[in-house]
Order: structure tokens, then sequence, then C-alpha cells
């Protein structure tokens, strides 16, 4: 079993790199809801030897949700803003993947100092879940749209989630479904925002919202 | 009774979605804060502690405290709320920055979601799982950037965005910390749930310290994020400028104090492990640097509202570095959580006013706001001399015991630095508030009840406390600092 997990979680670290590294938005998005097939078969591979109601229920709510809504959901906003074209992110694509090469270092580095007590899911997960952590912190602040900042904050978001299966404790249900209309709700936010946001600039890179600031030079 | 607190604000919040008569979502709005605050005084004066639900919902005393603030501050708001939203009503506004047209909101969306706040802020101070206060302080964040972005141009736009994105990712940390203190408690068969709160105290001995360390790290800074603490306060000058300033109100008298909470809850468990010193310094380390931010961002700070969102940077700081200090400290702090709630919300409010008479938040143009209004200019001197500490006000006596408390610990440098920063931040504040209060009025304005009133109200318990605290809050206090550890 720990064979088919060490290659889910491999996949989620290819998928992480080529979002550092990709270029097109649709094929970011596409990635992005990759990564939530993902994590859902993860569910299921954790809890291989007694699925229960519980672990169908969440995997098929992180899927439906991850993989389904939210790809759906910026692909609208998407839509709606009519930006198709790339701005060139602060930090370029190619520096990109190699601080991702470097950020994966220092999450197997730091995983090495925090040995996971008691856990069925073998030595990849915490590193690769720290990995998905700093990409998707990468993400947030390197690019300029913010669409690109919503998608790096859900592999943010994923990365604690695979943290979180991870672990394999039994969390109350109840919790789970509201972490995760929670992060529903949050995308769902953000999507309109970023729908005034193209309404009343013509445009949503971020860069350019700094009227607000003490840094006056 | 528990449920009720959180259900009753939730259930009107959606009603008054639907609602499209004003006046009457106007009252809903209000008779919605009554109860709320009638019910949260049956539980504070009830006498017989309130019956917990389950092992995830309880009222302990330093919930019950920060229920209560929130919940008189919201009740003082949506009085103030009422006089505002009349004044509002027009459906296009010239913006007094730049002179370009906007509309707002709708009304209902900012009425609903004023009471999704509250309910979200009810459940982050009674929930006593870790899960449920993440789902509950993440809730906060969602319902407050619509308020934010109640004026509908680009400035307050900018400030729900950064708002938005620079809290769910702290908060995402947030969670990264309650999945941390998850494997802490792994190795812990007997525990059912290890998120649950009383679970955690009761085994605090057995956790694994390197993951409980870890978990305290991500929560600080997740949590602080949205408390506040410098350096991770970059969002809240821009959305207590932006927002209205009945909004700000609670963003920094209520909401700012509910994410504390969160820091305060894995303290609790810190203290009960036996690390609790690690726990302390980093508070202190947090608080001291968000002193020294907001001083260096109020000296010569040209926005009047900016002024009061750094001060709200600093006060939190004060409040992380009572906490840090522990004993007579906490007992400080949970004091000054008080005396800067209800401070900081009457200035917000009192802000709310001149920006109404003024017409523009650059304090260099306004002046003279005593002459042209008498009521709320009184009080923008008294809070001014509250918010900043001078006695006879009840923030004077706060932080002053948390100088003491860090005396009586010989922690030299923390003492004085901290001094020298409130004094840097009274200079840099005395010379900006006093100012606008001084001067010829340019002209008379109206002073409507409704938006004195509550603000008026406000002011009378910080001026009480300076003087006198009554023997059951001393006693409640004193529990709190014993809860946290300390001698």
């Amino acid at each position: 079993m720990n064979m088919w997990i060490d290659s889910v979680l491999v996949f989620l670290v290819l998928t992480n790199f080529l979002l550092l590294g990709s270029r097109r938005l649709a094929a970011r998005i596409r990635l992005s809801a990759a990564q939530g097939v993902l994590l859902g078969v993860l569910t299921i591979l954790v809890h291989a030897d007694n699925i229960g109601l519980r672990t169908l229920l969440l995997a098929i709510g992180t899927m439906t949700v991850k993989a389904g809504i939210f790809p759906w959901l910026v692909r609208r906003a998407l839509r709606e803003t009519d930006v198709r074209r790339s701005v060139e992110p602060f930090l370029s694509y190619t520096l990109s993947v190699l601080t991702g090469t470097l950020l994966l270092g220092l999450s197997i580095w730091m995983s090495s100092r925090l040995p996971l007590p008691g856990s069925q899911a073998g030595s990849l997960v915490v590193p690769v879940a720290f990995f998905s952590i700093f990409a998707g912190l990468l993400l947030v602040v390197s690019r300029k749209t913010a669409l690109m900042q919503v998608l790096g904050y859900l592999v943010l978001e994923n990365g604690i989630y695979t943290f979180g299966i991870a672990l394999a404790y039994e969390q109350q249900l109840l919790v789970e479904l509201g972490v995760l209309l929670d992060l529903l709700v949050a995308v769902f936010v953000m999507g309109i925002i970023i729908f005034h946001i193209s309404r009343e600039f013509d445009h949503i890179e971020v860069d350019r919202l700094s009227t607000l600031t003490d840094y006056h030079p | 009774m528990l449920l009720a607190l959180i259900l009753v604000p939730f259930a009107a919040g959606l009603v008054a979605f639907a609602i499209r008569h004003d006046r009457r979502r106007r009252a809903i709005l209000v008779g919605t804060a009554v109860a709320h605050a009638a019910m949260t005084a049956v539980a504070m004066f009830g006498g017989k502690p309130v019956e917990p639900m389950g092992e995830w919902l309880d009222l302990d005393t330093v919930g019950l405290l920060f229920l209560g603030i929130t919940s008189a501050l919201f009740l003082a708001a949506s009085v103030y709320a009422v006089g505002y939203l009349e004044r509002e009503v027009r459906s296009e506004h010239r913006d007094i920055e730049e002179g370009l047209l906007f509309a707002n909101a709708p009304e209902a969306v900012f009425t609903g979601c004023l009471l999704l706040f509250l309910s979200t802020m009810t459940l982050v101070t009674v929930s006593h799982h870790f899960g449920l206060l993440w789902v509950g302080v993440e809730a906060t964040t969602l319902v407050t950037a619509p308020l934010i972005y109640f004026h509908r141009h680009h400035r307050s736009l900018e400030a729900a965005w950064k708002y938005l994105l620079i809290c769910s990712v702290g908060i995402a940390l947030a969670l990264l910390g309650n999945f941390f203190l998850a494997v802490a408690a792994t190795r812990e068969s007997g525990m059912p749930d290890p998120l649950v709160l009383q679970a955690l105290l009761q085994h605090a001995r057995q956790l694994n310290v390197p993951w409980l360390n870890a978990a305290f790290l991500c929560l600080l800074v997740g949590y602080g994020t949205k408390m506040g603490l410098a350096p991770m306060h970059t969002w809240l000058p821009d959305a207590h400028s932006e927002a209205p300033s009945v909004v700000s109100a609670l963003l920094s008298g209520a909401l700012l104090n509910c994410a504390f909470l969160g820091i305060l809850r894995v303290q609790q468990v810190m203290e009960a492990a036996g690390q609790a010193l690690f726990g302390r310094q980093l508070l202190v380390g947090f608080g001291l640097a968000s002193l020294a931010f907001a001083a260096a961002f109020i000296l010569r700070q040209p926005d009047y509202k900016r002024m009061l969102a750094y001060s709200s940077v600093e006060h939190m700081g004060i409040l992380a570095l009572g906490v840090g200090l522990a004993g007579a400290g906490t007992f400080g702090a949970m004091l000054h959580s008080i005396n800067h709630s209800l401070a900081k919300a009457m200035l917000f409010l009192v802000a709310g006013n001149v920006l109404a008479a003024y017409r523009t938040k650059l304090a260099p143009e306004v002046r003279g706001v005593v002459s042209a209004l008498p009521v709320s200019g009184t009080l923008w001197v008294a809070g001014f001399l509250a918010i900043t500490g001078s006695p006879p006000f009840g923030a004077f006596l706060s932080e002053f015991t948390i100088l003491r408390a860090a005396l009586d610990q010989h922690r030299i440098g923390v003492a004085i630095t901290y001094l020298a920063l409130l004094g840097l931040i009274f200079v840099g504040m005395a010379s900006i508030a006093l100012k606008m209060a001084q001067g010829p009025a340019p002209r008379h304005a109206k002073e409507p009840l409704l938006s004195i009133l509550p603000p008026v109200v406000l002011a009378l318990p910080v001026l009480a406390l300076g003087v006198y605290i009554p023997p059951p809050l001393d006693r409640a206090l004193r529990e709190i600092a014993r809860t946290l550890g300390g001698s």
C-alpha cells in the first residue's frame, strides 16, 4: 500500500513543479484540479484497511470541491474578467522552478527534524506536505494576478490537507466539513472580489493595487 | 443557551439578506443586538454557570470576558449603524479623496454580514475545540470582507483584497498548527479527539514537545496575522481606514480580541505541558515588535483613521506582551483588552462623526473639532487620553500593571523599551489628535443623537475602570491569570 501512497505523493510534487513553471492559466487551473483528485485518492489509500462511510464522504467531498467546484469557480472568474494573456511574474518561471528545488530540499531537511510519530503513511508525507505549502506561499507572493494568487492559496491549502489526510487520525467529520465549507466560501468571495477588481481597474494585476501605503517616497 | 447565542444572530443575518424593507431590517439588527446582549448578561450575571454543550462548546471565564466585550460593542455599533445607514441611503456618493462617484453595496448585504459577523465571533468565544475555533475565525474573515468593501470604490476594493488574501494565508497556517497539535497528541492513545481543549489540558504532560512547539509557532503566526501583530499586521491599517467607521470599530474592538483568544487557548495548553517559557518569550518578542512598528508609523501619520489602526497594532502588542510576562502581566493584559476595546471602538465611532462633518480623512485638514462638534470633540480628546494610557482612564492602570509585572521579573530591558515606545506613541498621537481638536471651527455641524449616544456609553466604563474595578471583575481577571499560569 505504501508504494501507492508514495507514487501519489510524487505526483503531487510534480504538479507543484509544473505549477511553478507553467505559463498558461488554463494549464494551471487543470493542474490544481489534478491535485484535488490526487488528494481524494490519497484519502482512500491511507485508510485502505478500513474504508468507512466517513472516509468515502471525505474523499468524495475533497474531490468534488477541489477538483470540481474550485476549478469551475476560477474558470468562471477568468471568463468574466476576460484576461487570457499571461503577465510576467515578479519571479521569472525558470527562477521559480529553481527556488522550488531549494524549497524541496528545505522541506526534506525540516521533516528530518520533526519525525512523525506513529503514522501509516510512510516517510514521504511530511516533506511533500511542507513542499506544497512552500510552493503555495511562493506562488502567492511571486505572482502578479489575483487569479494566480488564489491558485497559490489553493496549493497551500492542498499541502495542509495532505498533512491532515496522512495523519489519519479520527477527526470529527463535522469539523472537516466545516473546514471544507470555509474554503469553498473563501474561494467564492475571492472570485467575486476578482470580478470587481477587473471591472474597477480593467486588469487583475495586484501590484498595481498600491494606493494604500505608508511608504511615501 | 450557547447554541442560541450563535444561532440567533446567524438566523437574523440570513433573514436580513432577504428583507427588502430598510426600516424593518434595521429593527432586526438592533433587536438581535439587544437579544444577544441580554443573553450575554444572563450568562455573566445570572449566578449559575452556563450549561456546556458536550466538550466542544463551553463558556469559561476568558471566553465570557471576550464574549461580553463583543456583545457590548456590537450593541453600541448597531445603534450607531442605524444612524449611519440613514445618512448613507443616497444612491451615489462623491468620493472624498479623489472626487469620483461611487455607490454603496446593498444595505441588506451590509446588515446581513454584520449579523453573521456577530454569530461567527460568538462561535470563536465559546468553542473549546481547536478545529471549531479555526472554522469560526476563518468565517469571520469571510463575512467581514464584504463589510470592508461597503463603499464600492477602488481603495476599499484594494483593502478588502489584501485583507482577504493575507488573513486567509495566515489562517491557513493556523490550520497547519491544528494538525501539528493533533500530531503532538497522537501518542496519547486514550484521546478520542485530540483537538478538544479539555482533553489536551488533561494529557498535556504526555504531548510530543517538538510538535507542540511547532504547533504553537504556526498558531501564533496564523492567528497573530488576524490579530494584527507586527510584522504580519500589513492588512490592518488599510482595512481599518477604508471600512465604514462602524465596521472599523467592530474589527478593532471585537475581532482582534477573538483572534487573540485563539493564541490564548494554545498558550493555555503550553502552560499545562510545561512549555510555557517558549510561548512567553515569543509573545514578548512579537509584542515589542508590534509596539515598535506602531510607533514608527504613528509618528507623522497624515490619516487619522490609519493612526487609530496603528494604535490597534500597538495595543495588540501590549496584550501579547502582558500575557508573555504572565502572572500580573496577564491580569493587566485582560484588563487592558477591555479598556482598549471600549476606547478604540468609541474613537472609531467618533472618527466616523468627524469624517461625516469634515469630509476628509487627512488630519492636517481637520481643525476645531471641539468647537464644531462639541460632544464628538470632547469625546475625541477624552478618547485620545484614554487610549494613550493617561490617568484617570482605565488603560493607565492596565498598562501600569504590565510595566510593574516586567519590573517585578527584573526584565529591565523589556520595561524600558515598553515605556519608551509608549512615550513615542503618546507624542505621535498627541501631535495629531490634539491639533485636530483645537482651533476655530470652520462651520457648525449637526450631531444626531444616534451618532453620539453610542460613543458616550462606551466612554463611561473606560473612565470608571480607571477609578474602580468591581470585585467580581477582579476575581474573574485573577482566575484567567491563574489558568494562563505564572506566579
